[in-house]
């Protein structure tokens, strides 16, 4: 015998019950505070550098909308265009030996030995000095009359070099200052990853006859890619922002060897007043970290998804 | 296939010795499990054989060759780790292949080797995947193929299926005792697991604090435990153990328990001082029987199935372990009698050495 179907069929629920919306509004409250700070905090600032960017005033106020004035005359103004070429150049000496050296130093320093310990406090410890003294300090080993280098070259009969004031030398000296000032972090975030990495891999590797160098090469940098490309985004962003070093020892010169874009912000937002002119510089530099982090982001995500 | 001799081998961490004065031969072609409770230092010990960690004092040999002063990738020993310890960057096939890559083997006769473990351990079909897309019981495999791969002298096992489920842990140890009837290799297993020890060895040495406190077949351990932590250590349910007076009966001995019962033992009273002893009785030597000549209460019943295990308490309140059949009409609260199989009894003097019945 058939058996009847049932006549009704009970609507299919196309809302969810008034007492779960409520709860998931109630939910969205928990991350209101960090919602309201990062809008006035980070997304107002940006929108109103952008809406700047489009203007021409100064501190007292906005005198005209300019749309794509101040972009236009920025790619025409020689100076601004230097100093990309020396912000690139400066992120080109900086973030590969940062990269590269902070390794180097996390893998020699990654034991529990004692001597390591002190190592690597003393190592982090310029991380925490201030720039003003970090290019005090480096300043004195550049002096051309009297500083470090200058005495070393004396004492071997040289001519003392004036690096500072060497259009050629001046970048490299505060790259060096910078390296010097920076390493700690690049090296702390390494030897956290070394120290993840399992010990049974490198005994199964000594079980394996890996020596040094292989284990080094197909054990330790593959276990610790993701934070190297950590490393290499963070030092991008944070070397294209140079501006201490250059301001404390070199005002931008000789000649604008040394004069990043962060430079001629500041000088351009308030010693010339031009605000709209500094803000769209100042989108130009962020668009320029954004697309070098986002390409070497990218590029990891690449290799590790083969 | 070669065996291995430590002799005198000492392991110290800081202050505290982990291996004292530690001496054991191992056959060729053995297959022989250390069993022990954590920080016994049996894990210690297979990593000294290893090579990971040093020794103190002491030798090992594997076959003639001294090794505890070669590095771990010249001693010819092959190693499966607890947690695997498989290249998580490199495929399965490179994982396999990495350690003949290191001592130049010709690519053809790695891909031959590569592929033969491959099959023996039904993972050919992984071999281009990399571990993190491995089940634990795959991961397992392949952490025992990459061993066989390289054709070792003596393979070491720390512990491998203790990350494994129930089922597989039974279907794996299975396997490993077929691997080892193919391959002939010697293998040392580390285990906590008395069942595994049971099961895969053909001698089990077991080790308390650092010393050996025996040395023989599984049935050798579990009927002739060598002392109270061996008769403790290994059989389940825990074997069961009442104070008692020792006496001489003729040459055999009679053991009076706290609660006046008297047992006619077959040990032999030579070696043994009339006084104070632990007697060791196994569940299956302890039936719940209608006739049975002790009375006790049952305070708890645990049905296995094939069995009952019936928890009591003697008249004078000693708990006891005593088994049943399997459909059991015991319930706890129940007064129960049991009989007592004293001839199957083991006894233990006041240094916890154990006697046993000849034969």
């Amino acid at each position: 015998m058939a058996t009847a179907l049932p006549q009704q069929v009970a609507p299919v629920a196309t809302h969810p019950p008034r007492g779960r919306r409520a709860a998931g509004w109630a939910n969205a409250l928990f991350v209101l505070p960090y919602l309201a700070m990062f809008v006035a905090m980070i997304v107002v600032p940006l929108a109103m550098g952008m809406w700047l960017s489009t203007t021409k005033g100064d501190l007292f106020g906005v005198e005209a909308h300019v749309g794509l004035a101040n972009f236009t005359r920025l790619f025409g103004d020689p100076i601004f265009l230097e100093t990309v070429g020396n912000t690139f150049y400066f992120v080109v000496l900086t973030v590969p030996a940062l990269t590269l050296i902070g390794l180097g130093l996390a893998l020699v320093l990654n034991t529990p030995a004692r001597w390591a310990t002190v190592l690597r406090t003393i190592f982090f410890a310029s991380t925490v000095l201030s720039v003003t003294v970090v290019t005090l300090v480096w300043r004195l080993v550049f002096l051309p009359d009297g500083g470090l280098l200058a005495v070393i070259s004396e004492a071997l009969g040289k001519t003392p070099i004036a690096f500072l004031n060497d259009p050629e030398l001046a970048m490299p000296a505060i790259a060096i200052t910078t390296i010097w000032w920076c390493i700690g972090l690049p090296m702390v975030l390494f030897l956290a990853a070394l120290q993840q990495v399992p010990r049974e891999l490198y005994e199964a590797a000594a079980l394996d006859n890996a020596g040094r160098w292989t284990t080094l090469r197909r054990i330790t940098l593959p276990a610790i890619s993701r934070t190297f490309v950590l490393v290499v985004i963070i030092e991008i962003i944070l070397q294209f922002q140079l501006f201490g070093q250059p301001q404390l020892m070199t005002l931008g010169g000789p000649n604008n060897a040394t004069r990043p874009i962060v430079l001629f912000i500041y000088e351009t937002g308030w010693r010339q007043w031009e605000l709209g002119y500094a803000a769209a510089a100042a989108q130009v530099l962020f668009a320029m970290i954004l697309v070098a982090a986002m390409a070497q982001y990218v590029v990891a995500s690449r290799k590790g998804a083969q | 296939m070669a065996g291995v001799t430590l002799t005198g081998v000492s392991k110290r961490f800081g202050g505290v010795a982990v291996i004292r004065n530690l001496s054991l031969d191992i056959a060729a072609r053995e297959f022989v499990v250390f069993l022990g409770p954590s920080g016994c230092g049996k894990s210690t010990l297979l990593r000294m054989i290893a090579g990971l960690e040093t020794v103190d004092e002491g030798e090992i040999r594997i076959g003639d060759r001294r090794v505890d002063t070669l590095p771990p990738g010249e001693r010819g020993v092959a190693m499966v780790f607890q947690h695997y310890a498989l290249y998580p960057h490199m495929t399965i096939r490179d994982n396999m292949a990495f350690g003949l890559r290191n001592i130049g083997t010709a690519a053809d006769e790695i891909a031959a080797r590569v592929e033969a473990a491959a099959q023996s351990l039904e993972i050919g079909h992984l071999l281009d995947r990399k571990p993190g897309q491995l089940s634990g019981g795959q991961r397992q495999r392949v952490a025992i193929a990459r061993a066989i791969v390289k054709q070792p002298e003596l393979f070491l096992f720390d512990e491998p299926l203790s990350n494994l489920d129930a089922a597989l842990r039974v279907r794996t140890r299975l396997e490993l005792a077929q691997l080892h009837q193919r391959l002939g290799t010697t293998m040392i297993f580390v285990t906590h697991d008395q069942v595994e020890a049971m099961t895969l060895a053909d001698r089990i040495v077991v080790l308390n604090d650092g010393r050996v406190e025996q040395v023989g077949t599984p049935m050798d351990i579990y009927l002739r435990p060598a002392s109270l932590f061996v008769a403790t250590f290994v059989g389940s349910p825990t074997i069961n153990l009442l104070p008692g007076k020792v006496s001489d009966a003729g040459g055999a001995t009679l053991v009076t328990l706290a609660d006046g019962t008297k047992l006619q033992t077959a040990v032999s009273m030579a070696g043994l001082a009339p006084g104070d002893t632990t007697i060791g009785l196994r569940a299956e030597h302890v039936r719940v029987a209608e006739g049975g000549a002790v009375e006790a209460r049952a305070r708890v019943v645990e049905r296995l199935g094939e069995r009952t295990l019936v928890h009591v308490e003697l008249a004078d309140g000693s708990p006891l372990v005593a088994e049943d059949a399997g459909i059991s009409q015991a319930r706890a609260g129940d007064t129960v009698r049991l009989a007592i199989n004293a001839a199957a009894a083991h006894l233990f003097d006041a240094d916890g050495r154990g006697h046993h019945a000849a034969g």
